[in-house]
């Protein structure tokens, strides 16, 4: 899960369902694990859409269509274009775990709920707020061509619908970028800290 | 100048690190069986111990069973609970283990015991975390590799929300709940109203609120999006925290209560956003849809089609398709296959009181399965001093063991597909408390009501 960011250039996966909440993203039957196998969580991403009762693929649902099936690889499926507040809910990083293990590392949204979106960025899954024009643009250029391409720029910041040209500026803390950038993660960055924390405890 | 919520982060900063997020000391780690597991494997992958064991507290709530407790009959479930109770021994933190009388659910427990108090930074690898906010602390859900970070290094690494307050003035009219008044800014604020920030709840309606629904009210900020919920600690939290078991005690305590008093918005104190709602405007609520925003007046009708926005129509129709219920539609008097009272949200005793004082002397009805949880082992024994538990038993109701139970469909009590559940507990999503269960979000009362009738019932007309 740990890889270095730089530039992704990628086709999408468009899952245009607005307040997708975590449960959706992974049903809480899967919380009963205690590993992180990224296979499992993988294959259990949106796994109540993608399957009806009887584990048969849904044939309608996005992910299941064949032009977005294929498992996400090198260029192939790494960004999911998503509805608004994806990510509502249950605090689960199960939900971040199903998404990186399914091989997704960009989710691209107009917004993303608070806590997923932080769980998203510890599991190396970048969330990119756009525009709802942006957005929407790029779900039309999806949908009109599926082998269309989005690149994402890490270091300078910028997401590029590749079809029409258009780019936006998307937020991303310098401390972020540098870990994602340099696989880096937030518990190496505090126990950096120690002393800091220490000195704190002592003076209260 | 200061808000009340940047008067405790403010006074957890270990630095704010240049371009970036806030170095924030965490005072209580929550760990439960679900989102534990993984962070303690990074600790042992990392070769780490837990750096202030004292400061955390672990009991399984989510897979316990609430018919018995002598064991849990699914193997994962059975593992992830052992596995809490095996990681607490290692790494030398307090366990509340399952069946005994310290276990509950988390943000029942942590209240009741004094765990959670004012001015304190305290997180749990869980969304509802919010509720512990009531008691005038910043209390935020966090995920499962912040877990690991606080259990390694007793803090976190967050931006700093925006604060938001929302003001409830005015006096609630009679059969309106802290359940409903939720429901109610739900509705109006939608389920990522306020998303970035951290909401006070003030105003007249939330100074004279219990405990009890001040706990519920913040539990349910999670809901429309908030990074946490809090009520400036006043009299009325002082008189619930002095004796429980974790509370500062004798000159301590006097000295405790004289820091919290300080602990409010000052007078000039601007927020990013503030909004006001009259308490006289909200009823008991339902929701019909599969969002806890998604919600009406108990004797609202569902909005019509053309009422809602065209661009929502699509997600609108699907979230009625699913509870198989139509626009327009009144849902007052439809039945109803499953009443549950409890969660994290309506576990505690007021809950149990407001049920009780429905259904004394009147007979379930025959349609209707009723769960009724404690969230807590000691909310259950109150409710059995109280005499509660006759009063229930005689109306036709069993009262089960504290669990989740119901909320979250990971133990054995599952709404079945299809079936209608009227429920205190705090999400209506998909599948939430089973797979194609449906459900219906209310407060105790109106839950009481319509356990006695079988149909969805207004309080206030329960009895006409
Ligand atoms: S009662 Fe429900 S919402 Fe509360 S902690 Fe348990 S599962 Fe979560």
């Amino acid at each position: 899960m740990k890889q270095e960011f730089d530039i992704i250039q990628s086709t999408c996966i468009p899952i245009a369902i607005d307040n997708c909440n975590t449960d959706l993203i992974i049903p809480a039957r899967y919380l009963a694990s205690t590993t992180r196998d990224p296979k499992f969580f993988g294959d259990a991403f949106m796994h109540d859409l993608r399957y009806d009762g009887d584990g048969r693929p849904v044939d309608d649902f996005v992910m299941n269509l064949p032009e977005y099936s294929g498992a996400p690889h090198e260029g192939v499926h790494e960004i999911i274009v998503a509805g608004a507040n994806w990510g509502s809910g249950s605090s689960r990083e199960h939900a971040a775990w199903a998404i990186a293990g399914y091989g997704v590392r960009v989710v691209i949204s107009s917004s993303f709920a608070d806590i997923h979106r932080n769980n998203l960025l510890n599991n190396f899954v970048l969330p990119v707020v756009v525009s709802v024009d942006f957005q929407q643009e790029l779900f039309a250029t999806i949908n009109e061509n599926p082998q269309a391409e989005v690149r994402v720029d890490v270091p300078n910041q910028m997401v590029t619908n590749k079809k029409t040209g258009r780019s936006e500026h998307f937020e991303l803390n310098g401390y972020k970028k540098y870990c994602l950038m340099n696989a880096l993660d937030d518990i190496d960055f505090l126990l950096e800290n120690k002393d800091k924390i220490e000195a704190w405890e002592n003076q209260k | 100048m200061r808000t009340l919520f940047d008067k405790i982060w403010d006074a957890h900063v270990i630095q704010n690190v240049p371009d970036g997020p806030t170095q924030l000391y965490i005072d209580r780690l929550y760990a439960h069986e679900v989102t534990s597991p993984q962070a303690f494997d990074t600790l042992r992958d990392k070769g780490l111990r837990v750096f202030r064991p004292g400061q955390v507290v672990a009991m399984p709530d989510h897979n316990t069973p609430s018919d018995q407790q002598a064991c849990i009959h699914d193997e994962v479930g059975r593992k992830q609970v052992e596995t809490l109770k095996r990681n607490c021994e290692e790494f030398g933190i307090r366990h509340f283990a399952m069946g005994t009388k310290d276990n509950g659910i988390i943000h029942v427990v942590g209240p009741e015991k004094g765990l959670s108090l004012p001015g304190m930074t305290i997180v749990c690898g869980d969304s509802h975390t919010s509720t512990h906010g009531a008691v005038g602390a910043v209390a935020m859900g966090i995920g499962t590799s912040e877990v690991a970070q606080v259990l390694a290094s007793q803090c976190i690494l967050q931006q700093k929300p925006k604060t938001m307050r929302i003001n409830i003035e005015g006096t609630l009219p009679e059969g309106t709940t802290a359940k409903d008044v939720a429901l109610y800014i739900m509705a109006q604020m939608t389920t990522s109203g306020a998303t970035g920030y951290a909401v006070e709840y003030a105003g007249s309606a939330i100074r004279s609120m219990s405990m009890e629904g001040r706990l519920t009210l913040s539990n349910l900020s999670i809901e429309m999006g908030s990074r946490a919920g809090l009520i400036a600690p006043d009299e009325t939290t002082f008189a619930y925290l002095k004796g429980r078991e974790y509370a500062p005690k004798g000159a301590e305590w006097d000295r405790a209560v004289e820091e919290w008093k300080k602990l409010r918005s000052d007078d000039d104190a601007v927020f990013d956003k503030e909004v006001t709602y009259r308490a006289e405007d909200i009823t008991p609520r339902i929701t019909y849809g599969t969002n806890p925003g998604a919600g009406i007046a108990v004797d609202e009708c569902i909005p019509t089609l053309e009422s809602i926005p065209e661009q929502e129509r699509d997600q609108f129709l699907a979230q009625l398709d699913y509870m198989q219920f139509q626009p327009g539609q009144k849902l007052e008097g439809v039945p109803v296959d499953y009443v549950f009272l409890g969660a994290c949200t309506n576990g505690r005793i007021e809950d149990f009181r407001a049920f009780a004082s429905v259904v004394k002397g009147k007979k379930k009805a025959p349609n209707v399965v009723a769960w009724l949880v404690p969230g807590s082992w000691a909310v259950r024994q109150q409710i059995v001093d109280e005499g509660i538990d006759k009063v229930l038993s005689e109306a036709g109701f069993e009262l089960r063991l504290p669990s989740c139970s119901a909320c979250l469909a990971m133990n054995p009590d599952k709404v079945p597909a299809g079936k209608l559940a009227i429920s205190t507990s705090n999400r209506n999503f998909v599948g939430r408390q089973g797979p194609g269960a449906r459900t219906i979000l209310a407060s105790p009362l109106t839950v009481a009501a319509s356990a006695i009738t079988g149909v969805v019932t207004d309080i206030r007309k329960l009895g006409e």
